[in-house]
C-alpha cells in the first residue's frame, strides 16, 4: 500500500476525484485554495473557478440536479456569501452527490474573522463531516458524495487551517464505492426543485424527516467512535482538537465525532454513562457543548478551553492536567521583545505601491477591501481605513458620501480586480442608481494575488491556464451606469495624480481602473527595468521615497537620520521612487 | 528507524523566499520513508510578502498533533538570524539550535526605526542552548548555488537525527528536479560535515 504525505487540501482533491466528481468549483480563499488547484493538477474532472462562492454553490448544485457529483470549495467566510442557496438546498436536496467544503481559519492566519462554521450545519440543517487528519480527510471526502445521494441532501466537509495545510501520512488503498452512484439525467420535478411556498412548506417537513434519519445513521456511523480508557475523564471532541486530546490526555476516554451534524444522541448518552466527568474540547464555539447540555448532560467545556483563537496540546494540558505549567506566555516576551516585528509587506515592484503613496500623501480616507492591497494599512503608507468583507469598501465610500456631503473630495474606495468581480459590481450599480458621486479605484493586477495568483474573469485565463473571455472594464462599468471611467498606468504617478484630482472632485460617480500586472504573475510580462540609485550629494533626505514602503529602499546602514539608499540587487526598476523624488536625486543605473 | 519514546519536534523558521517550506517538505518526506510517523504544519499565504515563515515538523512512532507546544522544540533550525532569536522561547531547555548568520532586515529596521539584533548569536549563546552556527549562503555559494542555503542547514540538522546518511541523499535525489540534484547534494554534504561553532 502506497504511503504518501498529503495536506488536507490534497486529500480532498484526491478523494473527490476517486468519487468521480464531475464539476469542482469554488473561489480562492486561504486555507481552501489548493483544493481546486490540486484537482486541476491531477486532472479527470472539470475544475472551474467561479467569480464568487454563491455562484460556486449554485453552479455545483446545477450539476447535482442533473445527476452528476459536484464539489464547491471555499473558506469559512465564503460560506456567508453562499448561505442564500445553501439554506434552501437543504430543502430541495440533491440528485448527484453535492459536497461543500468549508475551510475555517481559527486564529485568523489569513482572514477577517474566525467564525465557526459548524454553526452553519445546525442552522441550515446540512450534515457536516469533520476529519482529524489527511487520512480521514481522504476517507470522508470519498464517502461524502455517496452519503449526499443516499440521504438526498448536500454534505458539508469542514476543515480548519491545520487540517487544510497540515501534512500527514495517507495510505492510499484502492477504494471501491459501496453505494451505487445515481444515474445522471435531467428530470422535471417541480415539487423537489421549485421552492415556491406550497412546495417548500412540504420540503421543510421532509428536511426534518431526512435529518432524523441521518441522526439515526450517526449512532452507528463509523466516523463516530468511542475510545474507552480511564472512566474518570471522558472527553468529547472532533476535528483537529482530537489530536491535542490524544496527546495531552493519553489515558482519557474519548468520544471522537466525525459526523458533527446531526449528532448521535444515544451514543453520547452511552459514553456519558460510562464516564464520571465529561469535558468537551473544541476550538472556537461551544457547539458540541450546547448540544450535550441540551440533551441534559452535565458537562464542562468553555469554562476550560478558550472561545477564541487556535488551541493546541498545551491548551488541553493546562486545562486538564493538574501538574502542567500554566504559565508559559511571559517567557515569550523575554526574547521576542528584542526582535522587531516582521509583518508582510507589498513586494518590491508591486503595482499597488504608487497609488497608495499618492492616497497617503493626499491624506485621503480610503474605504478598503480584501486583498494584497489591504497591506497598505501598515506604515509608512497608512492608507487603508476600512476593511470588513469582500466588496464592502465601495459601499462604505458610497455610504459616507450619501450622508457626509462636506467630505466629497476626500474619500475613495479601493478594490482589487478579482474582489470587484466577486462582489463589487453591485456596489457600483448602487452608486450609479442613487447618483452618489463616489470614486472607486479598481486596482487591476490581472490576478487574485493574495491567495497565490489564481486566474479570474478579468485575467483572460481559466484555471488550467487556457485563454478565455476577459472582462472589458469600460463596457462593464458603463453598463452599470458609470459615465466617467478611466484607465491609468499603476506605474505612472503623474497620470494617476491627474486622474485622481479630477475624479475625486467630480459631481458624479466615477471609476479609475489602475492597471499594473502583479510582479508574481507568470503568464504575462511584468514591469521591470534597470535598477535605480540615489545620489547622496543631491538627496535632501526629505524621506518621500521612504514613504513608498519599498523593501529595496532603506536608510544607509539601517541608521536613523541617514540618507536613503537603494539595494540595486533587489530593485526591479519600477521607477516609482524616481518619479516621486522632487530633487532629481534618483537615477537609473545604465 | 530508531524506537522513540516520544515524538521529536523540529521547528524551522525563516522569511519568505528562503525555502523554508521546501526544506520542511524534504525533511518530512525522508522521515516518512525511514518509517516514522510524521506530521507537519505551516501557514502559507503571507510568505511571499516578506513575512515570517514557520514550519513545524514532528516525527516518532505515532504523532497526533501537527503543532509543537511552545517550549518543547528539540531542534530549532533558523534560516534568518533575527527569526532564530525570536523563536528561542519555543525551545526545550535541552533543545539544540542550528542557525544561519544571514540577516534579512524587517522594514522598520531598514529605515532605522527599530534596531535589528545583529548580536543575536551572542544572545542565543547566553541562553545556553547547544548551538551550531552555519554561514549557509557562503557555503551554498561554494556548493554552486547560494539559494541552496536551506539545504546546507538541513544537512547540519541531518547529522543529529536518527536517519542514515544515504537515506537523506536518496531523499534529495527523489525530491528535487534532476538538474538541481547535484548542487543540492553538495550543499547537503557541506552542511552534514560542517563542524562550525558548537557547544554551550
Amino acid at each position: 500500500m502506497k504511503k504518501v504525505l498529503l495536506s488536507g487540501n490534497e486529500a480532498i482533491a484526491r478523494g473527490s476525484l476517486d468519487a468521480g466528481v464531475a464539476l469542482a468549483t469554488g473561489y480562492p480563499g486561504t486555507p481552501s485554495t489548493e483544493i481546486l488547484e490540486n484537482i486541476s493538477r491531477l486532472g479527470g474532472s472539470k475544475p472551474m473557478w467561479a467569480p464568487n462562492e454563491k455562484i460556486a454553490v449554485e453552479f455545483a448544485s446545477g450539476a447535482s440536479f442533473s445527476g452528476y457529483r459536484a464539489l464547491a470549495a471555499m473558506k469559512h467566510v465564503g460560506v456567508n456569501v453562499a448561505a442564500d442557496p445553501l439554506f434552501t438546498l437543504a430543502y430541495t436536496g440533491v440528485k448527484g452527490g453535492l459536497v461543500v467544503v468549508t475551510a475555517d481559519d481559527p486564529e485568523l492566519h489569513s482572514s477577517q474573522n474566525e467564525q465557526d462554521n459548524r454553526r452553519y450545519a445546525a442552522f441550515a440543517r446540512i450534515p457536516m463531516l469533520e476529519p482529524s487528519d489527511s487520512q480521514e480527510t481522504l476517507d470522508f471526502t470519498r464517502e461524502a458524495f455517496g452519503l449526499s445521494e443516499r440521504f438526498d441532501i448536500p454534505f458539508f466537509l469542514r476543515t480548519t487551517t491545520r487540517i487544510s495545510h497540515g501534512k500527514s501520512i495517507v495510505r492510499q488503498a484502492p477504494w471501491e464505492e459501496t453505494s451505487m452512484p445515481v444515474r445522471p439525467g435531467l428530470e422535471k420535478d417541480p415539487r423537489k426543485y421549485v421552492m415556491v411556498p406550497a412546495h417548500a412548506r412540504l420540503k421543510h417537513a421532509d428536511l426534518e424527516r431526512r435529518i432524523s434519519v441521518i441522526a439515526e445513521f450517526a449512532e452507528t456511523c463509523r466516523f463516530n467512535r468511542m475510545e474507552m480508557a480511564d472512566p474518570d475523564l471522558g472527553v468529547v471532541t472532533s476535528g483537529i482538537s482530537y489530536n491535542y486530546v490524544k496527546e495531552a490526555l493519553p489515558d482519557a476516554s474519548v468520544l471522537k465525532l466525525g459526523l458533527v451534524f446531526p449528532l448521535p444522541t444515544d451514543l453520547i448518552h452511552r459514553f456519558a454513562s460510562l464516564c464520571r466527568r465529561i469535558v468537551i474540547v473544541e476550538e472556537l464555539e461551544p457547539y458540541l457543548e450546547e448540544w450535550l447540555a441540551f440533551i441534559g448532560l452535565k458537562v464542562e467545556g468553555k469554562s476550560l478551553i478558550p472561545r477564541f483563537g487556535e488551541i493546541d496540546t498545551g491548551t488541553v494540558r493546562s486545562a486538564l492536567v493538574p501538574s502542567s505549567n500554566k504559565d508559559i506566555t511571559p517567557r515569550e516576551t523575554a526574547v521576542s521583545g528584542d526582535v522587531p516585528q516582521r509583518p508582510p509587506i507589498m513586494c518590491i515592484g508591486c503595482p499597488h505601491r504608487g497609488i497608495f503613496h499618492l492616497l497617503s500623501m493626499k491624506k485621503i480616507f480610503v474605504a478598503g477591501d480584501i486583498g494584497c492591497y489591504t497591506l497598505a494599512v501598515a506604515p509608512p503608507l497608512n492608507a487603508i481605513h476600512t476593511t470588513v468583507c469582500m466588496g464592502a469598501g465601495i459601499n462604505h465610500a458610497a455610504g459616507i458620501e450619501a450622508v457626509h456631503e462636506q467630505e466629497h473630495g476626500s474619500v475613495v474606495a479601493v478594490i482589487g480586480d478579482s474582489t470587484f468581480l466577486h462582489s463589487g459590481m453591485g456596489g457600483v450599480l448602487n452608486m450609479a442608481f442613487n447618483r452618489i458621486p463616489a470614486t472607486v479605484l479598481i486596482l487591476d493586477n490581472l490576478t487574485t494575488a493574495m491567495t497565490g495568483r489564481q486566474d479570474h474573469p478579468g485575467s483572460g485565463f481559466d484555471i488550467q491556464g487556457n485563454r478565455t473571455r476577459q472582462v472589458d472594464w469600460e463596457v462593464l462599468l458603463k453598463g452599470l451606469g458609470v459615465e466617467h471611467v478611466r484607465l491609468v498606468d499603476a506605474y505612472d504617478m503623474k497620470q494617476m495624480t491627474e486622474a485622481l484630482d479630477e475624479e475625486i472632485r467630480r459631481d458624479a460617480p466615477s471609476v479609475i481602473v489602475v492597471r499594473g500586472v502583479c510582479m508574481l504573475v507568470r503568464n504575462r510580462p511584468v514591469k521591470t527595468g534597470n535598477p535605480f540609485q540615489i545620489h547622496a550629494d543631491i538627496c535632501s533626505n526629505c524621506g518621500v521615497c521612504l514613504n513608498l514602503g519599498c523593501p529595496a529602499i532603506s536608510r544607509k546602514d539601517a541608521l536613523e537620520g541617514e540618507k536613503p539608499v537603494i539595494d540595486a540587487t533587489q530593485c526591479t526598476g519600477c521607477e516609482l521612487c524616481f518619479q516621486v523624488c522632487r530633487f532629481d536625486a534618483i537615477e537609473g543605473i545604465e | 528507524m530508531v524506537g522513540l519514546e516520544r515524538p521529536i519536534n523540529i521547528l524551522i523558521v525563516g522569511v519568505g523566499g528562503q525555502g523554508t517550506i521546501l526544506a520542511s517538505e524534504l525533511l518530512a518526506h525522508v522521515l516518512m520513508t525511514t518509517g516514522y510517523d510524521v506530521k507537519k504544519s505551516e501557514v502559507h499565504g503571507m510568505s511571499q510578502r516578506g513575512g515570517r515563515v514557520e514550519s513545524h515538523v514532528r516525527f516518532g512512532q505515532k504523532v497526533y498533533s501537527p503543532l509543537i507546544v511552545r517550549g518543547e522544540v528539540d531542534y530549532l533550525v533558523g534560516f534568518e538570524l533575527g527569526e532564530t532569536l525570536r523563536s528561542l522561547d519555543w525551545i526545550d531547555a535541552q533543545g539544540k539550535v542550528i542557525t544561519d548568520t544571514k540577516a534579512v532586515l524587517p522594514y522598520t529596521s531598514q529605515v532605522g526605526e527599530a534596531p535589528y539584533p545583529f548580536d543575536a548569536v551572542e544572545k542565543i549563546r547566553e541562553r545556553g542552548h547547544d548551538l551550531i552556527v552555519v554561514e549557509g549562503e557562503r557555503m551554498a555559494g561554494e556548493a554552486g548555488d547560494a539559494r541552496t542555503a536551506n539545504i546546507v542547514l538541513i544537512g547540519a540538522l541531518a547529522r543529529l537525527l536518527p536517519v542514515k546518511r544515504d537515506h537523506w541523499e536518496r531523499g534529495i535525489s527523489d525530491n528535487m528536479p534532476e538538474k538541481f540534484v547535484e548542487t543540492n547534494l553538495k550543499a547537503f554534504r557541506m552542511g552534514y560535515e560542517h563542524q562550525g561553532e558548537r557547544g554551550r
